[in-house]
């Protein structure tokens, strides 16, 4: 009998877990309810994991509390990574997500095929399980690699690199269905794990860093389906609800990173963007760079009346938000209207750009999306470029021959003037010419972005002082 | 063992798909980042499937296979959370003018 209720009990968890986990995302709509977000997760996951103690067949718990302290040891150094590393930490937390259901995977099928109680169903619904966990494993493993560039961030491709791929894939699939079909051809099965994982090298190598935020996003799509695979092979409903809200959110940013990149999927994972760049333009027209000081640039911000910041990967690297922090104070004192342009691509993950700003502690609302602020590009008196390249590069709306044709940009170059700054004058990360820097009304501010905006706050506070 | 339930398993599938996108269209595109960490942490639900391979410890591999994928979704779980929470903090708005 105590068996009927505590069956019961787990159920009853696992339906108010669902639901939370609703409310939690939910909840996540706008920045005043978001934390409460959290709180619906957490209780969520504590009665998911309450009903699954629960469960009659489980005869020991030494190995789980173990296994729970080394994760919790584990998982509070990586909570506490800088901002900067956020992108890193979450292709990791992919790669664990997609590890953890491969090897559930993994176990579930021995244990059937020992006990005879392997079917067709079954051992399907496991095989998508298996690729698609350990293909997330390595391909998030490989993304993060490249993020904390422990591993070349250049895309690197070789000739028939795509048909490899996908044969590859294909003969996963194969296997996947020959075992399918008969589940007693069980030698396939370490061949289907081992496919998946030199898939997911294969599939991020030729990946460059600029396409990476949309890579992320698949790679936490792919982590979901792969918990909804894992509830079909063990008829857990929680599980499939779970993974099927991780999944959409996953494929939606997706959707969104390509959209603002004006690319398709095929296009991302199958296109090694950047690595050939054909003569770009027609050959020597080298215009003429003009540049200013750091001196310079702080007198045109002070004396506008709009200032736009447009902030890119360039900033993250050089950790140079609390400078921009700086710029922004000195200028809102002196009653100028400072607003953020932010590219929905802009960095290495979705959203990277909010957070980093909202970590130098810039009020939200100051943050302004893409299609929002372009309308008030022309009536801006300076615009503030931090390390953003392609993402304001007007070769995208103008000519047909270069790469980024096409892709929706933040318009810096409406604005009366554009303050660039740049380490150098190599192209960017898509290795594009940027016609930007050789416009009229744009003057360059060379440097490493932390010095160079450190120098630009420093002249506007002492500029201010002697105002006063 | 109860008959297989596919049908309601589909349907639930095909229900919080629905909800999992018309919830996250709504959610703001400041907080892409953290809806990111969040759903990490959501996905580890994975947990469940870890704590029960690694309880029943029907044999010495799949009670180490479970307790390495509880060890995953823990650290998942933790971290995702954390940084979530950590992160929302930062988002202030502007302070009333004095």
């Amino acid at each position: 009998m105590s068996h009927g209720i505590s069956a019961t009990i787990t159920q009853l968890s696992y339906l108010l877990a669902a639901g939370l986990f609703v409310f939690s995302l939910r909840w996540l709509n706008r920045p005043k309810t978001a934390r409460r977000g959290v709180g619906a997760g957490v209780a969520g996951m504590g009665l998911a994991i309450f009903g699954t103690l629960l469960h009659p067949e489980i005869i020991g718990y030494g190995p789980i509390v173990i296994a729970a302290l080394v994760g919790i040891a584990v998982g509070i150094p990586l909570s506490r990574v800088p901002l900067t590393a956020v992108p890193q930490r979450t292709a990791i937390s992919h790669a664990f997500g997609g590890l953890a259901v491969g090897l559930v995977g993994t176990a579930k099928y021995m244990l059937w095929l020992g006990d005879g109680s392997l079917n067709a169903f079954r051992t399907g619904v496991i095989c998508a399980e298996v690729i698609l966990g350990f293909l997330t494993f390595t391909g998030s493993l490989m993304a993060a690699g490249k993020l904390q560039e422990v591993i070349p961030t250049r895309p690197i491709t070789y000739p028939g690199q795509n048909f490899v791929n996908l044969g590859l894939l294909l003969i996963a699939l194969g296997a996947g269905i020959a075992l399918t079909l008969d589940p007693t051809r069980s030698f396939l099965f370490p061949l289907i794990i081992l496919l998946s994982l030199t898939f997911g090298v294969l599939l991020i190598i030729p990946i460059g860093g600029a396409d990476m935020p949309t890579v992320i996003a698949l790679l936490n799509s792919y982590a979901g389906l792969a918990a909804v695979m894992m509830g079909f092979a063990m008829e857990n409903k929680l599980l499939i609800t779970a993974g099927a809200l991780d999944g959409a959110s996953g494929l939606i940013l997706a959707i969104i990173m390509c959209r603002a990149m004006n690319r398709s999927f095929t296009n991302v994972l199958f296109g090694a963007f950047g690595q050939v760049q054909a003569a770009a333009g027609p050959a020597g027209e080298a215009k003429p760079i003009k540049s200013a000081t750091a001196h310079d640039a702080a007198d045109y911000l002070a004396n506008s009346a709009r200032v736009v910041i447009v902030p890119g990967y360039g900033m993250a690297v050089a950790q140079a938000q609390h400078r921009v922090r700086e710029i922004y104070d000195e200028l809102t004192k002196r009653g100028v209207d400072v607003k953020f342009a932010i590219h929905p691509v802009a960095g290495r993950m979705p959203g990277h750009m909010n957070v980093l700003l909202a970590e130098a502690e810039i009020p939200y609302d100051s943050l302004i999306e893409m299609d929002e602020i372009n309308p008030e590009m022309p009536q801006t008196d300076v615009t503030l470029v931090v390390g953003a390249n392609d993402v304001v590069n007007p070769a995208a709306r103008s000519d047909k021959s270069s790469p980024i044709f096409g892709m929706p940009i933040i318009d810096a170059d409406k604005s009366r003037m554009v303050l660039a700054n740049k380490r150098s004058m190599n192209p960017g990360f898509a290795g594009i010419d940027n016609a930007l820097y050789t416009a009229d009304n744009t003057l360059m501010v060379f440097g490493d972005a932390k010095a160079v905006l450190g120098e630009i706050a420093n002249a506007l506070r002492a500029e201010g002082k002697a105002a006063a | 063992m109860a008959e297989l339930d596919l049908s309601s398993m589909l349907f639930v599938l095909m229900l919080s798909t629905f909800v999992g996108f018309q919830v996250i269209q709504n959610v703001s595109r400041l907080l892409h980042t953290p809806l990111m960490s969040l759903t990490n942490a959501i996905s580890a639900i994975a947990v469940v499937g870890s704590i029960i391979i690694a309880g029943e410890q029907k044999d010495a591999l799949s009670t180490w296979l479970g307790a390495v994928a509880v060890f995953a979704s823990v650290t998942n779980i933790v971290s995702g959370f954390l940084i979530t929470d950590r992160m929302l903090k930062m988002f202030k708005e502007r302070e009333p003018k004095r």
